[in-house]
């Protein structure tokens, strides 16, 4: 086995809890003459979610991409699990994946593949774990979103719900310890919007996952931020509303004309006076 | 004016990416990762499943050939020469480029229109969060399997073009088949066999490499796909004509 690199050495460094895990600093982004992000600073905390509101186009959906390094920032500096992600190379960078999950906007599943195919992608073809292994590990994540009849079949067998939690479930195969949501329950009907909400609460309280959730829609926002999930003594998951403790670990940011324009808890926002934030509320 | 500029400035662009995606594509086959079944899967594709369109193409295309020259050759008594004039022109030109032409319109079309969709769907961003460079996982497989069944390609239609021509040759212009083949053989020198396996590698290359590109950079839904689909079959067979120009004048300068 060789040695790990200092960067490797930096990104696998146990965080503890309340230690950032993602930091963004002063992070400008435009595409031509179109500002997408003027001056955006954040700090995700280790175990805690950070929710991100705001109307289309308001630069969300960018914010998960460059904590991926999908795109990279004309200024300011990214941080995730340590390592300065925005001079990284796409090498660097792909270490820097290792400990991310990320679940896409329709999903992005790969519609050549079966689910299984697609949930063990990452442990198949970017690992060297044995394949008796990666099944067992496919069956249980398949498991863990009630997923696992469904294991054959292709992604345009699924329903879109069913699809969001295979991506779900592909984003936590390899136990990463930062998952990023992009409009996880978007086009979803409410019933079926809670099943993913519950997966997010699930991964965050159960898994110890820290979290990024990019959404406009506000119901499910505050589920992920006033529920927890515990484990009761027959094994179950249970959700309950959250302890004052759980409430203080989810964080709203709302952004607007590329800045934050809000950024506190469920009960700062439902008591804030801002028209703006008033008129997305309503 | 500003239109003028606008639309250098991106072909410039366009140009810039493209041979950005050519380094990567070195950096991918000379170095690891490899994915060795896509490979595998890709040669199957784009040689196996190009087969009964260039046998198709190069039979009629030999056969027709014979037809026209049996005719033009009838008016100087020299009907008995055919099979000169099929084997330089199939083996040189015609095999090569109709190879490659209907390359393009099946194997072009389908890679880009099968990348395309993974760009607009997010999976090739999946991909790279996945920790798997697209160029590597998709484009290198597609390339070499370009690369190395185009001429492979090639070598089958220009012998089913020659053995459609010997089919026209014996039966409608009852040119004795010894004939036809000794003819066949007497024209056709070293360089020719050459320039007919030469071609086709650069053919295959440029063929698959754009049609990745257009596919890997589209945007704009599904609109986007059609658009990038015609626009990697338009690119790839005017790049097919160009090239084989200039390396036709190359290699006449440094075989012959």
């Amino acid at each position: 086995m060789s040695t790990p690199t200092p960067l490797e050495d930096r990104l696998s460094r146990v965080k503890a809890p309340g230690e950032p895990v993602v930091v963004f600093e002063r992070v400008f982004l435009a595409f031509g003459d179109n500002v997408i992000l003027k001056d955006v600073s954040f700090q995700l905390l280790s175990g805690s979610t950070k929710i991100f509101l705001g109307a289309s186009g308001a630069g969300k959906s960018t914010i998960l991409k460059l904590i991926l390094g999908l795109l990279k920032p004309q200024a300011g500096k990214i941080w995730v699990n340590g390592a300065r992600t925005d001079q990284l190379s796409e090498r660097d960078l792909m270490k820097v994946r290792d400990d991310l999950g990320m679940v896409f906007q329709e999903g992005a599943l790969f519609d050549s593949l079966t689910v299984r195919e697609n949930v063990g992608y990452k442990l198949y073809e970017e690992s060297d774990t044995p394949l008796e292994e990666v099944h067992a590990r496919v069956r249980e994540v398949l498991g863990w979103v009630e997923l696992d009849e469904h294991i054959d079949k292709m992604p345009s067998q699924l329903s879109g719900g069913q699809r969001r939690r295979v991506a779900i479930a592909r984003a936590m195969t390899f136990s990463p310890r930062i998952i990023l949501y992009d409009e996880p329950t978007t086009g979803l009907d409410p019933i079926t919007s809670i099943t993913i909400d519950d997966e997010i609460i699930k991964l965050r309280d159960i898994e110890g996952v820290s979290s990024i959730v990019v959404t406009h829609q506000l119901r499910d926002a505050f589920w992920v931020a006033e529920k927890m999930a515990v484990r009761r003594q027959d094994g179950q998951v249970e959700i309950v509303p959250a302890s004052p403790e759980k409430l203080a670990q989810t964080q709203f940011v709302m952004l607007r004309d590329g800045d934050v324009a809000f950024e506190g808890t469920a009960s700062d926002l439902r008591a804030s006076t801002d028209p703006y934030l008033q008129l997305f509320q309503s | 004016m500003p239109l003028l500029t606008g639309w250098a400035k991106k072909g410039l662009f366009e140009v810039q990416e493209y041979v950005k995606l050519c380094g990567a594509l070195g950096r991918g086959v000379t170095s690891r990762p490899f994915y060795f079944r896509d490979i595998v899967e890709q040669f199957d594709a784009i040689g196996v499943g190009s087969l009964t369109v260039v046998l198709l193409t190069g039979g009629f295309t030999g056969a027709v050939l014979a037809l026209q020259s049996g005719m033009t050759l009838d008016q100087f008594g020299a009907r008995s020469v055919v099979g000169r004039l099929i084997s330089a022109s199939m083996v040189k030109e015609l095999g090569p480029v109709l190879t490659a032409l209907m390359v393009a319109g099946r194997v072009g079309s389908g890679i880009a229109a099968e990348l395309g969709s993974m760009a607009v769907t997010d999976q090739l961003n999946a991909l790279r969060a996945l920790g798997t460079d697209p160029v590597r996982k998709l484009a290198v497989p597609r390339v070499l399997a370009g690369l190395v069944m185009v001429p492979v390609l090639t070598v089958i239609s220009d012998f089913i073009g020659i053995l459609g021509a010997w089919i026209v040759t014996v039966t409608q212009l009852r040119v004795a088949s010894s004939v036809f083949w000794n003819s066949i053989v007497d024209a056709l020198f070293i360089q020719d066999i050459w320039m007919g396996l030469i071609k086709p590698v650069f053919f295959g290359f440029a063929i698959v490499s754009i049609a990745c590109h257009v596919g890997m950079r589209t945007t704009g839904g599904t609109q986007g796909v059609g658009q990038s689909t015609t626009y990697a079959v338009v690119a790839g067979s005017v790049a097919v004509l160009v090239l084989n120009f200039v390396i036709t004048k190359l290699l006449i300068t440094l075989l012959y």
